[in-house]
């Protein structure tokens, strides 16, 4: 599904990414975890296209998307959700999902009717999505004056309501309890069950462990491990990373 | 009499200034070149009836529309720029086109007198509303006829999706980018919008006037046009049009017994005004409170109130 190819990017003198190669598979929950700082955010963004590659290419499902723009990717299949929560707050729960509706099958929609129409037939898609992110309640309050699992979890509804393929999950469970790290679980399991693609980075381990296929592991914007979720927890170089080496004890 | 109708054209065609700067703002742009295209709408559509003799709708219809399409190609390349660049950028534009205005001579010989735009002098006898009988009621009304379609286009359209995708450029272009909005085509189209209506409200202005020249057009209106809808506020067309009857009524007119102090106390007032509603003369809260007490109305049931009867 996702495929980088010797992908860069650095800052300066700073190679936040260093030549990656990934490959995500159709249909699987792939973790990229790794220390603060070890450039997994920064893999996000070069694959929903917030900024330019330095090297390297993007390939979805066979496709260069490199140069594409953020939209463009969207109208492909790629959308995300932010580790700092980025919502439009002065817009309403249901308002925030429809001006994300942007799935190919609405663009083809009467101009006309999409742009200065009611809401009309999105609203039963939004209502479902609202139903899945248990929003159902919130649905004409102000997304700014949300609580903040509510607001995460409305996050995620805007990136599922552009139907994507792939789905990019920054820290999604940052700053959540444990009921509600819970719930995030289940929602991902239902997005794999329908066939979304999902990267997930995170550092809350337990949820990691529980719901992906396969993990990479970066450091310092490279790959030093990969492969299932035990493969990765027994994994030498990756106790190091996390924990440092055991050379003052 | 004459002096309160008088008034009540200025606040139209500011209004619809006002609006063309709402649309842009709505977007998170501070467009300073809203008078350059209230000039281009005015110079355009008194030179269609002056010049070519065209009735006056269609003029402005015309004005709006090249004015329209101006704002799009500054757009695009304005937007590229963000923040205090954009102001300046557009400033930059509106000056320019103050400019090119000043040096404008395009004067056509009728009979012993020369009619048309005359550069610096100004264009003088526009006079489309004497001619055609038109007394100052009718073109009062006819003012505030397009002040009420364009509120009325815009009340719509910011209860459709269009409106919401606006205000979420407007607060975060980087959200909005990943949520499948193309940025650029919104700010552009709002930037057009703008133009569109910029330039219908100086085509009217022109003709109300009778006479224009380029010192009219400069960065005192831009200012004017994008203090009315931050005053009024960004929740509704309605707080521009409070915010233009605040500063053209009372604050420009209704203070005008102060003589010199009145300029002293004009800057004081609005960041009075600024500072007690910091989210506009109308906000968000307001329109709540507004909902509130229509739904209360319409619920007998309600204990309170009854109870209040």
């Amino acid at each position: 599904m996702l495929e980088l190819k010797g992908l860069s990017k650095h800052f300066g003198g700073v190679r936040a990414v260093d030549s990656l190669d990934l490959n995500v598979p159709q249909g699987e929950v792939f973790g990229l975890i790794g220390p603060n700082g070890s450039g997994k955010s920064t893999v996000v963004n070069l694959v929903c296209g917030l900024f330019p590659a330095t090297a390297g290419q993007v390939l979805l499902r066979n496709e260069d998307i490199t140069g594409l723009a953020s939209h463009v990717r969207v109208a492909r299949g790629v959308t995300r959700t932010f580790q700092n929560i980025r919502l439009f707050g002065q817009l309403s729960v249901w308002q925030n999902l429809w001006v994300a509706q942007n799935a190919v099958e609405h663009r083809s929609e009467n101009f006309l009717r999409r742009w200065l129409g009611g809401p009309g037939r999105a609203r039963e898609e939004i209502d479902r999505i609202l139903e899945f992110s248990d929003l159902s309640g919130k649905r004409d309050e102000l997304a700014g004056n949300l609580a903040f699992g509510e607001q995460r979890r409305l996050e995620l509804a805007r990136a599922i309501v552009a139907k994507p393929a792939l789905l990019l999950l920054d820290e999604p469970a940052a700053g959540m309890n444990a009921e509600e790290i819970d719930q995030l679980d289940a929602r991902i399991r239902k997005l794999k069950q329908d066939g979304l693609t999902v990267l997930l980075i995170e550092h809350h381990m337990e949820l990691v462990m529980a719901v992906t296929d396969r993990i990479a592991v970066l450091n310092f914007g490279q790959k030093i491990a990969e492969g299932t979720p035990d493969e990765v927890q027994t994994n030498r170089l990756v106790q190091e990373a996390y924990l440092g080496v055991a050379e003052a004890a | 009499m004459d002096f309160y109708l008088g008034l009540a054209q200025i606040v139209g065609v500011h209004t619809l200034l006002g609006l063309s700067a709402y649309c842009v703002l709505l977007t998170g742009q501070v467009s300073l070149a809203q008078a350059g295209f209230f000039a281009i709408g005015a110079y355009v559509a008194a030179m269609l009836t002056v010049l070519a003799g065209w009735h006056i709708l269609p003029a402005i219809v015309a004005a709006s529309f090249v004015a329209g399409v101006v704002a799009c190609a500054v757009g695009f390349p304005a937007l590229r720029v963000k923040g205090l660049m954009l102001v300046v950028a557009t400033l930059a534009f509106g000056e320019a086109v103050r400019l090119f205005f000043f040096n404008f001579d395009y004067q056509v010989a009728r009979g012993e007198v020369k009619i048309g735009p005359a550069g610096g002098e100004g264009f003088r006898q526009i006079r489309f509303f004497p001619e055609h009988g038109w007394s100052t009621l009718d073109v009062l009304l006819f003012i505030w006829l397009f002040v009420a379609l364009v509120m009325a286009a815009l009340w719509w359209m910011d209860r459709s999706r269009a409106g919401a995708v606006l205000r979420a450029v407007g607060e975060d272009e980087v959200a909005a980018q990943s949520a499948g909005i193309n940025v650029t085509a919104v700010k552009v189209a709002a930037m057009t919008v703008g133009g569109l209506i910029a330039g219908l409200g100086g085509g009217i202005f022109a003709h109300y006037t009778a006479h224009i020249e380029h010192a009219q057009f400069g960065v005192a209106l831009a200012t004017f046009a994008i203090a009315y809808p931050i005053l009024g506020g960004l929740s509704s067309v309605f707080g521009t049009l409070i915010a233009v009857i605040f500063v053209q009524g009372f604050l420009i007119e209704g203070l005008r017994f102060l003589g010199d102090w009145r300029n002293l106390l004009f800057g004081g007032l609005i960041l009075l005004a600024m500072n007690v509603r910091p989210r506009g003369l109308i906000d968000a809260a307001t329109i709540a409170a507004i909902k509130r007490m229509r739904v209360r109305n319409r619920e007998p049931g309600n204990a309170r109130t009854e109870g209040a009867e």
